[in-house]
């Protein structure tokens, strides 16, 4: 057992897929809110393996695209300054600001870096001791007890030259604005399967009474996916609410105890903005006064200047759930991931990245990748 | 420097612990993923022993792989495999 592979099985995909056509007697509308989960569900055609009375809509669970353009200015600002060495998280090299990404400013001789982990950003602050290392920190649940790591560590090994620039954004305050929306279409929800390894499930629990929804902790393979997609619309022709966790082989019910401890310790709740959706209150996690020693914003006392947004762009409507990349004018045109009008475009993890990706803007019917080909011989039998 | 494939927001991957170790008071490991064996924060899983899994995200394990768990999926889909011949039967 790898707990990869067996996950991806096609007869076990396909006897799901088959158990979600018996169970789905009326029209279903259900949300992932990972954008890992999105990623997985367009490479291997999952969307186009369910009944056609079954839609998924993709959530904004992509901390990359959601990252506030505010957040990414400031970014630039910090890592234009000659003593500082920035480090990030690739995927947020690409993300466009008002005054152009990260990538490109690196291009023109600025000390940026990719970390795998924040830890490693932590160990270069030790090893360049004349050069101040800002470690951008952004993340949901699931990257914020190791970013807590990074600045519990700093602090303990006396790291005066090691800061972070953060802006981290929590799930639950972000589903209870969707579900408040008056357009909000989302009957159910795929929850956060890794965001829920920190955090639990018990959190998500008043939110499902309260709206009465299904919200079902879901994995990010097929299989996990699948058995998702079935348990929520099972509960949904049932008409029962409440939370389940088929994801146990990695989510307590309680998460992971000393994660929440220290994410407690390091940070506190604060608003937070989300790009292409707007202010959501208690939605983000900042430093404590404690740790203001490592608060990168107070330390460089950076502006951000706000812009406008590419007109063209609907990325706000694509991250509330209410379009699909194939939906925009731009898309595959003028917006791609080599040039990004907009936030959803950028991480791999965005919809319209992982659309493109996979090919959907250059199809007329339903072909797509080889991975959807390959399952898509399933949805025939079914 | 490239980017690693896996750095990417939120994804959590499965990893053998190798070894275990202490680096400036915090526990580690060496996690094999595939091939390719890392270095990984092992501070909030402390009770994983050499070759057990961890879900391992940006260079931390968030969380220990429950074996029995893990296989509970294959027996719903046993299950799900009797319902379907019930239902379907074969012609």
């Amino acid at each position: 057992m790898k707990y990869v592979d067996e996950y991806r099985d096609q007869s076990s995909a396909e006897t799901l897929v088959a158990a979600i056509a018996r169970a789905a007697t009326r029209p279903w509308t259900i949300m992932e809110v990972c954008g890992g989960q999105t990623h997985t569900i367009v490479k291997y055609g999952i969307d186009r393996l369910l009944p056609e009375n079954v839609e998924l809509v993709h959530g904004p669970g992509c901390p990359v695209c959601v990252t506030p353009l505010e957040t990414i200015d400031k970014a630039h600002a910090i890592a234009s300054r000659a003593d500082v060495t920035f480090c990030s998280f690739g995927d947020m090299l690409r993300v466009p600001g008002s005054r152009g990404d990260l990538l490109e400013l690196k291009s023109q001789g600025a000390d940026i870096r990719v970390v795998y982990s924040p830890l490693d950003a932590v160990n270069l602050a030790a090893s360049l001791p004349h050069r101040k290392v800002v470690f951008f920190a952004i993340g949901f649940e699931t990257t914020s007890p190791p970013n807590a790591m990074a600045a519990w560590l700093a602090r303990k090994r006396d790291l005066n030259n090691f800061s972070m620039l953060v802006s981290h954004v929590l799930v639950p305050p972000m589903m209870t604005a969707m579900l408040e929306a008056p357009d909000n279409r989302v009957q159910g929800f795929l929850g956060p399967g890794h965001v829920c390894t920190v955090m639990g499930i018990r959190e998500y629990e008043p939110i499902a009474e309260r709206f009465s929804v299904p919200i079902v902790v879901s994995g990010f393979e097929p299989l996990d996916l699948l058995e998702g997609i079935l348990r929520t619309v099972n509960c949904l022709e049932e008409e029962r609410s409440g939370v389940e966790n088929p994801y146990a082989r990695a989510v307590r019910p309680d998460g992971n105890p000393a994660s929440r401890k220290l994410i407690d310790e390091v940070f506190e709740v604060c608003d937070r903005k989300w790009r292409g959706i707007g202010e959501i209150p208690g939605s983000g996690l900042r430093l404590r006064d404690d740790y203001r020693d490592f608060d990168a914003e107070r330390i460089f006392e950076v502006e951000g200047i706000a812009m406008s947004e590419s007109a063209a762009c609907i990325s706000g409507q694509i991250l509330k759930g209410l379009k699909k990349p194939h939906h925009c004018p731009a898309f595959g045109k003028e917006c791609t991931p080599d040039s990004p009008l907009g936030a959803t475009m950028v991480s791999t993890e965005g919809a319209c990245a992982a659309y493109f990706a996979y090919g959907r803007h250059l199809e007329t019917k339903r072909t797509a990748s080889p991975e959807y080909v390959e399952l898509g011989r399933i949805a025939c039998k079914v | 420097m490239p980017v690693p494939p896996d750095n990417t927001m939120c994804l959590g991957i499965p990893g053998r612990v190798l070894e275990t170790y202490r680096e400036h008071d915090v526990l580690m490991a060496r996690v094999q993923f595939g091939g390719v064996a890392k270095r990984v924060c092992l501070e909030h899983v402390p009770e994983v022993q050499p070759g057990e899994f961890v879900l391992v995200h940006v260079g931390f394990a968030l969380s220990r792989i429950d074996e029995a768990e893990a296989a509970r999926v294959f027996a719903f889909l046993r299950e799900l495999n009797q319902l379907g011949e019930l239902e379907d039967p074969p012609p």
